[in-house]
């Protein structure tokens, strides 16, 4: 069950698995919720400190970090719901949330 | 149907009704017959009137309802007197079997079968239970005074059945087995007929 | 080696039980499944079983940990009654719905009220609609067959569904008979060991099990369903031939009896059926050409068989123990006429509901329905809704 197949749309009833089950691992990362996002966080590589707070309270699991280091963020999933902004420490502040529409 | 013979127990909650038809159930059962053994199930309250039922047959039995006439009644009180119809339904040709000091030509006087001819037999199940058992648990004795009376079952064998009943039931109260046992060879001897 | 029990309906399930052995089993007691559940926790004491059974607080729990268990791959049983039926009802759906072929005894009883302990189908009847197959027993036999019989047709790979093992509360379950049980390693050898095509506890394949399903989706979810329901037949029958070949005890969808020339016939579920049977021995000896028809399973609803069983009587009585309220005959009425439907030779069908809350059900209310059929062949008039033996 290693194969990472997304189900088509149009698919029949007779080629789905039964009961809804989803018979592989990690699918989430290929439905891409980034185009829920209203206001879109912003990250500081400077301002950073890798306390990695963002990274435990992030629910999309939506902030990349490669050794020990957050790298970025990963926009194809982020919602844009703010918690990051919110938990990065007072005296850092190293994501800063903006419109959507600024970019 | 003409087949199946039935037995109806009459007791009080406590008594032992429902056992004695299991045990009647399960010794004719080891004796290679078909059998049901149910009871009819009511409040279940120490000292409120119980009945219930047996069986017995040499083919399989697909009734599945009361047994409205049955061959045997067996009284586990006699205190039933006027109070609970014990003798209804009872086939002509029958027999009833009662619990009590008195002797069946006394119950005689007292019961109305409507021109059934039926036999009344006698045992003091209570008086022999509290000597041999140590309490009333008149079920074990008329038990005995069934297997005697009916001759549906061999006796020695049915004894034997019994036996590996018991030790099941009484597996925390052994020396229980031999008492109720006792009880039973006294009543084959004391049970009265008319 | 068959083995020659003398025991009641619910010794006969706990029986069963011990030998099919499954994983898991939660459950919560109610009268009169009580005593199944107990009986098989003395297995579990005594160790005699490998399960792991869960107390649990309610029929909700038990239902709902008898799924966590199926779902993670384990063979898990509950067994209940009634109003427990009804206390688990949410989850006795999403049982059929995630496809786990869990096996739960249903010690048919009246679902209250007034309260009542005693038998009648109230209770299974109601859960029809809800994806579980349906399999009901006329005696203790029975009950121990179809009770092994139901981990094979549950587990099957093309089934996948949930079974409800039925037995008549009381008349069954507290009454005491003569069964033919096979050997432990009969049993065991019979039903294998469960192969879940997904399991929650396998990591090397991890699956996600009851997600939110919507309207892209759900639909071909249940038509899946009512697939599996519809190839459960076939199954349903395998399976049997395969028991009768081991055991020599032959089972169908239908037992279908005197029917081959019979002109008036009943169709029962239950114990009922048995006392049937007897009326139509000493109906057969007077001459009267009178026949049964008891249903085994209900889901699937064996349509062609029963339809093919009626073909050539003319007046049925179906009988139902239980009312629907649909002013309308009971379920198996309704099922039994809309099969009748497609065959332009048909009897004429009555509807009997009897026997509830444990009414009990004698040689002679049996008669009384035989004669109705009688003057309806005659050409009298009987009405088509009856409720049997109710004072009026």
């Amino acid at each position: 069950m290693t194969t990472k197949k997304i189900i088509a749309p149009d698919a029949k009833w007779q080629e789905i698995p039964m009961a809804g089950i989803i018979p592989t691992a990690g699918t989430a990362k290929e439905f891409k919720t980034g185009d829920w996002r209203t206001r879109k966080p912003i990250h500081s590589e400077e301002k950073c400190i890798n306390c990695l707070r963002c990274w435990v309270y992030c629910p999309d699991s939506s902030i990349l970090v490669k050794d020990g280091k957050v790298t970025g963020i990963d926009y194809d999933h982020c919602k844009g719901c703010g918690i990051c902004a919110k938990v990065c420490p007072d005296k850092v502040k190293a994501i800063t949330m903006i419109n959507q529409s600024e970019e | 149907m003409a087949d199946i013979l039935e037995i109806r127990w009459h007791g009080r909650g406590g008594q032992g009704a429902k056992t004695a038809a299991l045990l009647m159930g399960e010794s004719a059962a080891e004796a290679g017959k078909y059998v049901q053994a149910f009871p009819e199930y009511g409040p279940e309250r120490m000292g409120a009137p119980v009945t219930a039922y047996n069986r017995i047959s040499a083919n399989p039995i697909r009734l599945h309802c009361s047994v409205e006439n049955p061959k045997y009644v067996i009284v586990l009180d006699p205190t039933f007197y006027g109070a609970v119809d014990f003798t209804s339904g009872i086939r002509d040709g029958g027999a009833i079997l009662i619990n009590t000091s008195e002797s069946p030509a006394e119950w005689k006087k007292k019961l109305d079968f409507g021109g059934k001819n039926i036999s009344i037999f006698t045992v003091d199940a209570s008086k022999i239970s509290k000597e041999e058992v140590g309490g009333n648990f008149p079920n074990t004795p008329m038990l005995g005074a069934l297997i005697k009376v009916s001759n549906v079952l061999d006796v020695e064998e049915a004894l034997t059945a019994i036996r590996s009943k018991l030790t099941v039931k009484f597996r925390n109260k052994p020396e229980m087995i031999d008492k109720n046992l006792k009880a039973i060879q006294r009543s084959f001897e004391e049970v009265q007929s008319e | 080696m068959k083995i020659r029990h003398s025991l009641t309906g619910n010794e006969a399930m706990a029986e069963a039980m011990r030998q099919i052995n499954p994983d898991v089993v939660a459950a919560y007691p109610i009268t009169p499944q009580t005593e199944i559940v107990q009986l098989f926790s003395n297995s579990v004491a005594d160790g005699k079983v490998n399960t792991e059974f869960v107390t649990v607080e309610s029929e909700h729990s038990a239902m709902s940990a008898t799924i966590g268990a199926s779902a993670a791959g384990a063979r898990a049983m509950t067994a209940t009654s009634a109003n427990g039926l009804a206390y688990m009802w949410e989850v006795v759906y999403i049982a059929a719905s995630m496809r786990l072929p869990i096996v739960m005894p249903v010690v048919n009883r009246a679902l209250s009220g007034p309260i009542n302990i005693h038998c009648d189908h109230s209770d299974t009847m109601g859960a029809r609609d809800s994806g579980w197959i349906q399999i009901y027993s006329e005696n203790s036999q029975e009950a121990y067959d179809n009770l092994i019989q139901a981990i094979r047709i549950a587990e099957h790979k093309d089934i996948q569904l949930p079974v409800m093992v039925c037995m008549d509360g009381f008349i069954i379950s507290h009454g005491m008979e003569i069964i033919e049980a096979e050997d432990d390693e009969t049993v065991r050898k019979f039903i294998g060991v469960r192969k879940p095509q997904y399991s929650l506890l396998n990591k090397d394949e991890p699956v996600t099990m009851g997600p939110l399903d919507l309207q892209d989706f759900y639909f071909e979810h249940k038509k899946q369903q009512a697939e599996a329901m519809k190839n459960s037949a076939q199954v349903i029958l395998d399976v049997a031939k395969e028991w009768k070949e081991m055991t020599g005890r032959s089972y169908d969808m239908l037992d279908e009896y005197c029917m081959e020339d019979a002109e008036i016939a009943i169709v029962a579920i239950g114990s009922a059926a048995g006392t049937a049977k007897v009326a139509v021995d000493a109906l057969r000896a007077k001459g009267v050409k009178a026949g049964l028809v008891k249903v085994r399973v209900f889901r699937p609803f064996p349509k062609e068989e029963i339809a093919k069983a009626l073909a050539k009587t003319k007046a049925v009585a179906i009988m139902d123990r239980a009312e629907s309220f649909a002013d309308f005959g009971g379920p198996l009425f309704r099922d039994i006429r809309a099969s009748l439907y497609e065959y332009d030779l048909r009897p004429k069908t009555v509807s009997y509901v009897y026997g509830l809350g444990g009414r009990d059900v004698t040689l002679d209310t049996i008669n009384q329905v035989y004669a109705d059929l009688e003057r309806l062949v005659k050409g009298e008039q009987i009405p088509m809704l009856n409720h049997l033996g109710v004072r009026e």
